[in-house]
């Protein structure tokens, strides 16, 4: 009793107090997280880091961003240029490595006696002059989605060239339309003029054999007939098979349109799989996916290379417990997760093999006929400069489809374009 | 008797000294926080647009006089090639599409404004609600009204097109925001219905302020109530519409956000403000960015300059 009546006593037990508590608070910090959002990923981001919170005691918290790339990447690069220490760990896409290189913390040392699990060129995408900029959570490729419903219905095969895409678009739309399905398209993709079009785009001109916008030693080859060709046929798709308004849509949109039952072929990432099978879709086990076509008589189809990884910032205030997080995320037993949970394409080869895997996403062992083909964007030679190259490429490509000049003149242009652009070197 | 206190001139110069004081030390947080937030920053910007910052290297830039606004040189076969913003297509693009946007959509909305304000001035049964109602759009944060209707103006699940083909107007669905045609429309279409309010609003005042004995006085003469409008109203009026223009076209000539959300990447829309971004966050070309927002804010304040002389002139004619 008297011990406690004493003010200095008091205050003594008081100042311990508060400094048991202020110490555990030093050992569980909030880690913050920036990610876009596509779908249900916050969600399931959620779920994924809960053993990690569990066994640190640290908590993540989830800033989610719009779903655009290009946003997302206006917004990161504000703040690391800006120094924010309020972020601490970035979720990036696979062209970004050459730009933000100088902001992000190395994670060779600390990763490097799980890195060589994963595919090596995805780890050589995020390497800048020997550094590991970011670690692969994720990769991504495209696929073809196809209604096996509608073409069993007109006894047509899954497409393998493009050009066979688009009778059997055009059959199928015809009959459901004359049969009352007014709403019904051929073919839905990624027009809007961004990053999303570059990818389609470049998916149409390598499977031509049109080469790669910049080839690998800086060279630039857009400006060729088999290029001009593939975007002459792609052309012909809008408000044919396409709706117009498929010259405003990213992939979230496109999945819209698919996910109602209103297409009979999408392209689109992995992520639209899980999404489409699940229980208030309208094409629930109606679809199946396959590799892109192939075109103008190239025999090789080609799937531009996406994926997110993750990046530790240079200004975050909890370095250390980002990268523990970053390790635990991009783990074999988290990407196993995220595989069956999100059919998100790991990055560790191994998992490909995985008997779980097999029986509960049969659609990603398969995918890595699509992996082995992906073509990447022209990010690693065009350096910090690949925005404005993709930017005016995609530019070109929206011009030609919306029908403002030829595509052998816009190419030419953007050859020109993207010469000057180069001037020296890139 | 009360006595007289006379007033010296010194007192008095002694009066106004004091007092040009305090109003200046009144006026002190008020300029220091300009300062701070206006000056400095349009200042810095305008230095960058002087040098080779990159938002990677922000504060390592080198000055390199006018070259981020045009730079030439010769090549060896004779040949002299220009650079910079002042002969950049995609540039001028921007400012026509700029003034372009401004002026049609400050026109319209003046007149749309001008019609609401005129029934409001109305009297009639539950007026203050309409008035109340019609703010509505303009209480909508942009972002939100251009996200909603961007949804709204959907080619495929939109309510625009849907109700359109149910009405039989048209036949097909418009893809309004990715048409380079119909984009522009779509943008007009979205600012007109969100700031028509504001207009409205600017010219209400300026209606009630109008004494009511010039109408009566016009109604004993038995004057057409057409040409009541054009003689007494519109000129009455017209220094508060002047007003509400000007706000208004600064406010379109710096167009952002309404662009920005509903048809980003299309150059048929593409303003100054919106190149000006893009060249400065997602082309890392921080210096060449700041040109370009050097020369929209010298557009601005040229307007403005123009704009107010104008109006000057115009005044001093009606006083003759």
């Amino acid at each position: 009793m008297t011990l406690l009546r004493s003010p200095i006593k008091q205050a003594i037990l008081l100042s311990l107090f508060t400094a048991a508590l202020s110490s555990t608070a030093a050992y569980a910090v909030e880690v913050n997280f920036v990610s876009g959002a596509v779908g249900k990923d916050i969600e399931l981001f959620k779920k994924l880091v809960k053993p990690w919170e569990a066994k640190t005691g640290n908590t993540v918290k989830v800033v989610p961003m719009p779903s655009s790339t290009n946003d997302q990447f206006a917004q990161y690069r504000l703040w690391l240029s800006a120094g924010n220490a309020d972020v601490d760990v970035y979720q990036t896409d696979v062209i970004w490595a050459p730009q933000l290189a100088d902001q992000f913390v190395d994670l060779t040392e600390a990763t490097k006696d799980v890195i060589k699990d994963h595919f090596p060129s995805i780890v050589e995408s995020q390497t800048v002059d020997g550094k590991l900029v970011a670690m692969p959570l994720f990769t991504d490729a495209p696929a073809l989605y196809y209604r096996k419903d509608l073409l069993e219905k007109y006894g047509a095969s899954v497409p393998k060239t493009w050009e066979e895409l688009t009778t059997t678009a055009k059959k199928v739309q015809e009959g459901e339309r004359a049969a009352g399905n007014k709403d019904l398209w051929g073919f839905v993709w990624q027009g809007n003029a961004y990053e999303g079009l570059t990818c389609n785009a470049l998916e149409w001109v390598k499977s031509f054999g049109g080469g790669q916008i910049v080839e690998a030693d800086g060279n630039i080859s857009i400006n060729n007939p088999k290029a001009a060709a593939a975007l002459d046929l792609a052309k012909s798709w809008v408000n044919t098979i396409s709706p117009p308004g498929v010259l405003s849509y990213g992939e979230e949109e496109a999945r819209g349109v698919w996910q109602t039952g209103n297409a009979v072929f999408m392209r689109n990432w992995p992520y639209a799989y899980g999404l489409g099978n699940e229980d208030d879709s309208k094409v629930k086990g109606k679809f199946d996916v396959t590799t892109l076509p192939t075109g103008g008589g190239h025999d090789k189809s080609a799937a531009t290379l996406g994926g997110w990884n993750l990046a530790v910032s240079k200004y975050g205030k909890n370095q250390k417990e980002a990268l523990d997080l970053v390790k635990f995320l991009a783990s074999k037993e988290t990407q196993k997760e995220n595989a069956l949970k999100g059919s998100k394409l790991p990055t560790i080869m191994s998992l490909y093999d995985d008997a779980d895997i097999k029986e509960k996403q049969p659609i990603i062992p398969r995918w890595k006929d699509v992996f082995l083909q992906a073509v990447p964007r022209p990010s690693a030679p065009t350096k910090v400069k690949y925005n404005e190259v993709s930017s005016k490429f995609w530019s070109a490509v929206h011009e030609t489809l919306s029908d403002e000049g030829t595509a052998d003149e816009n190419l030419e242009v953007l050859e020109a374009d993207l010469t000057e652009l180069k001037g020296k070197g890139w | 008797m009360t006595p007289t206190h006379v007033v010296s001139p010194s007192d008095k110069a002694e009066l106004q000294s004091q007092r040009k004081r305090a109003a200046l030390l009144f006026l002190v947080p008020m300029l220091a926080a300009l300062v701070l937030v206006a000056a400095y920053p349009l200042f810095r910007s305008i230095y960058f647009s002087f040098t080779d910052t990159s938002l990677t290297n922000l504060y390592g830039g080198q000055w390199v006089g006018f070259d981020n606004y045009l730079s030439w040189r010769t090549l060896p076969s004779g040949r002299t090639i220009y650079r910079g913003t002042l002969v950049d297509q995609a540039w001028w693009n921007a400012v026509w599409n700029t003034v372009r946007f401004a002026v049609v959509s400050v026109s319209l909305e003046a007149f749309f404004g001008m019609m609401v304000a005129l029934v409001l001035n109305a009297e009639f049964k539950g007026r203050g609600l309409v008035r109340a109602a019609i703010l509505i759009p303009w209480a909508i944060p942009t972002i939100v009204s251009a996200k909603m209707w961007s949804w709204m103006l959907n080619d495929q699940f939109g309510i625009v097109n849907d109700v359109l083909m149910k009405l039989g107007i048209i036949s097909q669905k418009i893809a309004w925001t990715a048409n380079v045609d119909t984009a522009m429309l779509a943008v007009l279409i979205v600012d007109i219905w969100k700031t028509t309010p504001f207009m409205a609003l600017l010219c209400l005042a300026g209606l009630q302020m109008i004494p009511k004995d010039v109408y009566e006085a016009s109604k004993i003469d038995g004057v057409h109530p057409v040409k009541v409008f054009f003689k007494i109203t519109l000129p009455l009026v017209k220094p508060a519409l002047m007003v509400a223009i000007i706000f208004r076209m600064l406010d379109a000539l710096r167009i952002f956000d309404l662009i920005y959300v509903l048809t980003p990447n299309s150059s048929s829309t593409k303003t100054m403000s919106i190149i000006s971004r893009e060249n400065m966050i997602e082309f890392d070309k921080f210096a060449y960015g700041s040109a370009q927002s050097t020369l929209l804010f010298t557009f601005i304040a040229l307007f403005v300059i123009l704009y107010i002389w104008l109006g000057r002139v115009d005044l001093s004619g009606d006083s003759k």
